[in-house]
C-alpha cells in the first residue's frame, strides 16, 4: 500500500497542475513533480477518474506535459517535537533560517529541509514504565524546551490502549533516535520518537473533552479586556481597511497577551512586516520569563510573493503547532495575519479548477471551511487531567474596508469576538483603532457586566450626541447632553485609547483595569454642577489631562497615588451638592 | 534548431491556441507573422494545446503562422551597458542604440527569504518637503502614487528620478502617452541623470498585452543591479493599466472574475511584483515608486485597494499637491527619529495645525464667525500650502525643517502650538531673520 505510484503531467495551468495516474489515488496525498533534477511538492486536490489535479507549492514555470509525477501516500503533513520554539518556518514548514544558510537571498524552488534539527540532543526523563498501558497523547517522557518541559507523547494516530514495551533511561537523544517501543493487543510494535508527524488539515483530537472557554485571555489592551474580551480557547477576528492597524495589534497582542507560546501565521502578507518580528522579537525580553520573547513564538511565514497554494497550507501549518503544545496543557495563542489572503487563495485555486463560484468569485465552501479552521480553537481537559488551549486570533482584510464581503461576514458567523477597526479612528490616531460602536464579544469580561454595559451605554449616548450637535450646533444642545457627551470623549480617550508608545499605557494588568474602571464608573455615573458648557468643557479637559499623566505612572507608587487624590479634589469639587 | 509549429487552432483575444510537444509552461516563444515578429508567453498547457498570450496583440495573425518556441521563460539582457538606454516593453531599443543580447537573465525569479531580509532604515532625500519631512521615502519601500488621471503625477515620478539619492534609475512606462514619454526623456537628459537611468517604455498606442512584461523586466534588471551593491529607484507608471492588462488576459481565458472584472489573483500578482522591493544585506537595495490611477477617485476601486494591502503607504495626490492626509509612509519612523532631533515634533505639530486649518475652513465655508484663533489658523494653513505643500519647492530636508519653524514662529506663540518646552528652547526662531 505504501508504494509510490507515478503519472505524467497532462495539463498545466498556473499553479495547478493535472497528471494521468497508473494506480490508486488519494484525495490530498502529497506528489512530487519531477522536472529536470527539481523535485517540486504539490497536493492532489480533486480526482477524476484517472485524471489526478494538484495545486503544486512552488512556482510552475518550465513544467510541460509529459513530466513526471511520484506520489506518494502520505497527507501533507507536520513535524512535532523538540525545537519548534523559536523557529521560523515557511507554510510548508521549512525552517528559513537554515535555508538562508544553505542558499543564500532567494528562495529556490523544489528544496525542502527537515523541520527539527537532529543534531540536537534533547536532554530526555522518562516519565512512564514499562509494562504502563498508555493512549495516544499520553506523557512518556519530557525534555526540557526554552522555559517549558516539552512532553514527547504516545502518537495521535494510535488507536486504542497499548502497553510500554521497551522506554530508554534518562539521557540525550536526538529526535530521530527512538526513545520508547508500544504494542497492542494485536501485537502489533510502534517505536516512539522525540518527533511525530500529523497532518495538517486533521485537528489533533487526543484529549478527553473539549470544555467552554470561560476564562479571559488578558491582552493588557483595555479595550479589548474590558469591554470586548477574548477568552482562552476562544476566537477573535479583527476585520479592518489597510493602514488601520491591524498588524500593529497583533504585533502587540503577541507581545502582551498572557499566554504560554504565540504562533504567529503571517500569511500572505508584507515580508517588511514579519522582518520586524524576526529582528525584535530576540531582543525583547519578556517579563513574565525574563527571556527573550522569541523563545515562546513560533512563526510561519508565508508572505504575500511566495507561492500562494503554500500560503493555504501556512495556517493549517501554524493551528497544527498550537493544538501539539495545547497537548502539554500549554495555553497557546495562535495569531493570522490574514484570514484574507488565505480565502483569496483558495479562491485562487477554486478559479483555476473551474468550480462554480460564489459571491465575489469565492468557492462555495468558504463559509464551511473558514469555520472548521476556528473550530480548531478550544479549551480541552487532556487525559491527564490538565486544561490546554488554543486560541484563534485571526485578521481579516476586507476590500474596499467594506465588511459585508463573504470572507468577514463568514468569520463573523463562528467566531466569539469581533473588533472592527475603522478608518475615521485610525486616521484620527486613535490607538487601538477599534470602533467601540460596532465592535462586540461573546465572552464574559473580568469586568462586572452591568458596569461593561454602562460603559458601553456612555460611548452609544455621546456619539448620538455628537451626531446630532453636528447638524444643529453646539448652541442647540442642551446642558445636560453636552456632558454626556463629554462623559463618552472622556472614557474613549483615556480608557479605551492607549499610548503604544509608552512603556506603561501600553500595556495595562487586569488589576488596574478592574481598578481604574471602577474609578471611572463614578465618573460617568457622576452628577456634575456646571453652570455653562465652557464650564464643563475645561473640566472635563483638565481631568482629562491629568488622567493621560495617570495613565502613564506605575500602578499603586506613590505617584500613582498622588494623581489620584487630586483627580478625587478635582471631581468632587463639581459635583453637585458640594460647597 | 527549434521546431516551428504552423497550426494554430485557436485565435480568441490575444491568445492563441497552438498544437505543439515539449512546450515548458511559461516559456517565450517568437510568433512570426506577415507583419513581423512578436513574442507570445505560455499561459496554459492541455495535452498538446499550447495557450500563448501574444504580446504583440493577434491582430493579423494567420492560422498558418509559424510559432517557435524558445525553451526558455522570458529573458532580458543585463548589465551596464543598458544605462542610458531606452527600450520597448520586449527590449528592442528604442533609441539608437544597439540591440542587446547579453548576460541575459530570467524575469520574475523567485522571491527573497524573509530572514535575509533587514528592517530598512536609510532615508532617501527627494527634495521634497512633503515627503521629506511628512513621510520620508524609506530604501526598499514599496509606495504607489494615488492620483486621479490628469493630475501630475508623472512630473513627480520625473523629479524624484532626478533628485533622489540613487545608483541607477529604472523607469517602466506602462501605457504611457507619447508626450509622457519623450516628457520623462527629455526631462531626465536635460538633468544629466539619462545616463545612470534605463527605460523600458510601453506606450498607449503599444499593444495592450505586452505592458504585462514590463514591471518584471524592469524589476530582474533592478535586482541585478542591486545584488551587484547598487541602490536602484524603480518608477512604475501606470500600474493601473497592467492590472487593466492582467484583466483582458484573464477574461479572455474565461477565468471567473472576482471583482468588477478583475482576476481573483490580483492582489498576489501585483505582491509578486511589489514585494522585489528589498534591501539586501551586504549588497544594494531596490525601492519602487508607482504611480496608480484611480477610476473616479475611489480608493476602494480593486486596484488601489490591493496596492494599499500590499504597499507600505502610500502618496495620495490631489488638486496638484500631495495631500497630508490620505498619504502615509508606514517606514517613516525607521528614519525620521535619525535625522533632525526636531523632525518629528516638527512633524506631529504642524500636521495637527494644519488639521485644525482645515476644519476652520469648513467653518468658514458654512459662514460661522471667525475667532482670533480661527484666523491665525487660516494664515498659517495659508503659509503652509503656498511654502511647503506646493511641488514646485525643492529645499533640502534640513532647509524646509527651518522654514517649518519660521511659518510657526509667524503665525502662533510658542504656547500655542504645544511643544514642549525643551524643544523650543532649541529650536524656536528668535525674530533674528
Amino acid at each position: 500500500m505504501n508504494n509510490i505510484r507515478t503519472g505524467y503531467i497532462s495539463r498545466v495551468n498556473g499553479n495547478m497542475v493535472s497528471a494521468n495516474v497508473e494506480g490508486a489515488v488519494v484525495q490530498n496525498e502529497t506528489a512530487y513533480i519531477l522536472h529536470k533534477n527539481e523535485r517540486l511538492k504539490s497536493e492532489v486536490i480533486r480526482v477524476r477518474g484517472q485524471l489526478a489535479q494538484m495545486q503544486v507549492y512552488e512556482s510552475t514555470s518550465g513544467l510541460g506535459v509529459g513530466d513526471k509525477v511520484e506520489f506518494t501516500n502520505e497527507l501533507i503533513s507536520v513535524e512535532l517535537g523538540p525545537g519548534l520554539l523559536g523557529q521560523i518556518f515557511d507554510g510548508l514548514q521549512n525552517p528559513l533560517p537554515a535555508l538562508a544558510q544553505k542558499y543564500g537571498f532567494f528562495l529556490k524552488r523544489g528544496i525542502y529541509l527537515e523541520a527539527l534539527s537532529d543534531k540536537v540532543k534533547w536532554d530526555f526523563t522518562p516519565l512512564a514504565s514499562l509494562g504502563d498501558r498508555v493512549i495516544s497523547g499520553f506523557r512518556l517522557g519530557s525534555v526540557p524546551e526554552k522555559i517549558f518541559k516539552h512532553y514527547c507523547m504516545v502518537p495521535f494516530n494510535l488507536k486504542g490502549v497499548w502497553e510500554v514495551v521497551y522506554i530508554v533511561p534518562a539521557g540525550e537523544y536526538t529526535v530521530k533516535e527512538k526513545i520508547a517501543q508500544l504494542k497492542n493487543e494485536e501485537g502489533k510494535i510502534c517505536d516512539v520518537y522525540l518527533r511525530q508527524f500529523w497532518p495538517i488539515k486533521i485537528p489533533i483530537k487526543a484529549f478527553a473533552e473539549k470544555l467552554k472557554p470561560s476564562q479571559a485571555l488578558v491582552t493588557k489592551m483595555r479595550l479589548i479586556d474590558s469591554l470586548f474580551p477574548v477568552a482562552r480557547g476562544g476566537t477573535y477576528c479583527i476585520p479592518g481597511p489597510f493602514g488601520a492597524g491591524k498588524t500593529v495589534l497583533q504585533q502587540l497582542t503577541s507581545r502582551h497577551a498572557q499566554v504560554d507560546i504565540v504562533i504567529i501565521a503571517a500569511c500572505g502578507e508584507r515580508a517588511g512586516e514579519v522582518v520586524e518580528t524576526l529582528k525584535t522579537f530576540p531582543n525583547i525580553v519578556d517579563p513574565r520569563t525574563n527571556k527573550p520573547l522569541s523563545d515562546r513564538t513560533v512563526i510561519i511565514c508565508n508572505t504575500s510573493s511566495m507561492p500562494v497554494a503554500a500560503r493555504e497550507s501556512s495556517v493549517y501549518t501554524a493551528v497544527t503547532i498550537a493544538e501539539y503544545y495545547r497537548q502539554m496543557g500549554l495555553n497557546v495563542l495562535l495569531l493570522a495575519d490574514s484570514t484574507s489572503r488565505w480565502a483569496q487563495a483558495m479562491r485562487e485555486m477554486s478559479g483555476r479548477l473551474e468550480e462554480i463560484p460564489g459571491e465575489e468569485a469565492f468557492p462555495a465552501y468558504l463559509e464551511s471551511r473558514i469555520a472548521s479552521f476556528y473550530e480548531r480553537a478550544g479549551l480541552v481537559r487532556l487525559h491527564s487531567g490538565d486544561l490546554g488551549s488554543v486560541t484563534i486570533g485571526g485578521t481579516v482584510s476586507p476590500a474596499g474596508g467594506n465588511f459585508e464581503e463573504p470572507v468577514t461576514q463568514a468569520t463573523l458567523k463562528v467566531v466569539g469576538a469581533f473588533h472592527g477597526l475603522s478608518r475615521e479612528r485610525s486616521d484620527a490616531r486613535k490607538y487601538p483603532a477599534i470602533d467601540p460602536l460596532i465592535s462586540w464579544s461573546k465572552y464574559q469580561s473580568f469586568i462586572k457586566e452591568a458596569d461593561r454595559q454602562l460603559g458601553h451605554k456612555v460611548l452609544i449616548k455621546s456619539n448620538n450626541i455628537m451626531q446630532m450637535m453636528k447638524v444643529i450646533g453646539e448652541e442647540g444642545t442642551s446642558l445636560q447632553d453636552y456632558v454626556d457627551y463629554l462623559k463618552g470623549e472622556f472614557f474613549d480617550s483615556v480608557y479605551l485609547q492607549q499610548n503604544a508608545f509608552d512603556s506603561v499605557d501600553e500595556a495595562t494588568s487586569q488589576e488596574r483595569q478592574e481598578y481604574i474602571f471602577g474609578f471611572i464608573r463614578g465618573i460617568l455615573e457622576g452628577n456634575f454642577d456646571f453652570k455653562e458648557k465652557n464650564q464643563a468643557l475645561q473640566f472635563f479637559q483638565k481631568l482629562k489631562q491629568l488622567f493621560k499623566g495617570w495613565n502613564s505612572t506605575e500602578f499603586n507608587l506613590e505617584e500613582f497615588r498622588k494623581i489620584e487624590e487630586e483627580l478625587d479634589i478635582l471631581i468632587e469639587g463639581n459635583k453637585k451638592g458640594s460647597a | 534548431m527549434h521546431k516551428v509549429y504552423t497550426n494554430i487552432i485557436q485565435i480568441a483575444g490575444d491568445v492563441i491556441i497552438v498544437e505543439a510537444e515539449g512546450v515548458g509552461y511559461a516559456d517565450i516563444a517568437e510568433v512570426a507573422t506577415s507583419r513581423g515578429t512578436s513574442l507570445a508567453q505560455v499561459i496554459s498547457l492541455d495535452g498538446k494545446k499550447v495557450s500563448l498570450q501574444v504580446f504583440a496583440g493577434s491582430r493579423g495573425i494567420s492560422t498558418k503562422d509559424k510559432v517557435r518556441f524558445l525553451n526558455h521563460p522570458m529573458q532580458v539582457a543585463s548589465g551596464d551597458a543598458l544605462l542610458g538606454r531606452i527600450f520597448s516593453a520586449s527590449g528592442l531599443p528604442l533609441d539608437k542604440g544597439p540591440k542587446l543580447s547579453e548576460n541575459l537573465i530570467d524575469t520574475g525569479g523567485p522571491s527573497v527569504n524573509p530572514v535575509k531580509r533587514i528592517i530598512p532604515d536609510k532615508m532617501i532625500r527627494t527634495g521634497i518637503p512633503m515627503i521629506d519631512v511628512f513621510n520620508s521615502l524609506v530604501e526598499s519601500q514599496k509606495l504607489p502614487i494615488f492620483s486621479i488621471a490628469g493630475e501630475p503625477y508623472n512630473d513627480l515620478l520625473a523629479r524624484i528620478a532626478i533628485q533622489a539619492e540613487v545608483d541607477i534609475i529604472i523607469l517602466g512606462g506602462m501605457g504611457l502617452k507619447y508626450d509622457d514619454y519623450l516628457f520623462f526623456r527629455d526631462t531626465l537628459s536635460e538633468k544629466g541623470a539619462l545616463s545612470r537611468s534605463i527605460l523600458f517604455i510601453h506606450t498607449a498606442a503599444d499593444p495592450v498585452v505586452e505592458c504585462l512584461l514590463v514591471p518584471d523586466i524592469s524589476l530582474a534588471i533592478a535586482e541585478n543591479f542591486a545584488l551587484k551593491g547598487k541602490r536602484v529607484l524603480v518608477l512604475l507608471t501606470d500600474m493601473t493599466n497592467f492590472c487593466d492588462a492582467l484583466k483582458e488576459i484573464s477574461i479572455t481565458m474565461e477565468q471567473v472574475p472576482s471583482n468588477r472584472g478583475y482576476p481573483g489573483d490580483l492582489y498576489s500578482q501585483l505582491a509578486l511584483r511589489y514585494e522585489k522591493a528589498v534591501d539586501f544585506e551586504g549588497a544594494g537595495s531596490i525601492t519602487i515608486l508607482a504611480a496608480t490611477t484611480m477610476p473616479g477617485d475611489d480608493v476602494t476601486h480593486p486596484v488601489p485597494d490591493n496596492t494599499g494591502y500590499i504597499t507600505e503607504g502610500q502618496f495620495y495626490l490631489k488638486g496638484g499637491v500631495i495631500e497630508p492626509f490620505g498619504s502615509l509612509s508606514r517606514l517613516k519612523q525607521q528614519v525620521n527619529g535619525k535625522t533632525r532631533l526636531d523632525h518629528r515634533t516638527l512633524m506631529d505639530t504642524m500636521i495637527q495645525l494644519f488639521a485644525n486649518y482645515r476644519l476652520t475652513l469648513e467653518k468658514q465655508a458654512m459662514g460661522f464667525k471667525m475667532s482670533p484663533w480661527d484666523i491665525k489658523l487660516l494664515k498659517y494653513g495659508g503659509l503652509f500650502e503656498k511654502e511647503l505643500m506646493s511641488l514646485s519647492v525643492n529645499i533640502p530636508l534640513e532647509k524646509a525643517l527651518d522654514l517649518g519653524w519660521r511659518i510657526l514662529a509667524d503665525c502662533f506663540t510658542p504656547e500655542e502650538t504645544g511643544i514642549k518646552r525643551s524643544v523650543i528652547e532649541a529650536y524656536w526662531p528668535n525674530g533674528k531673520d
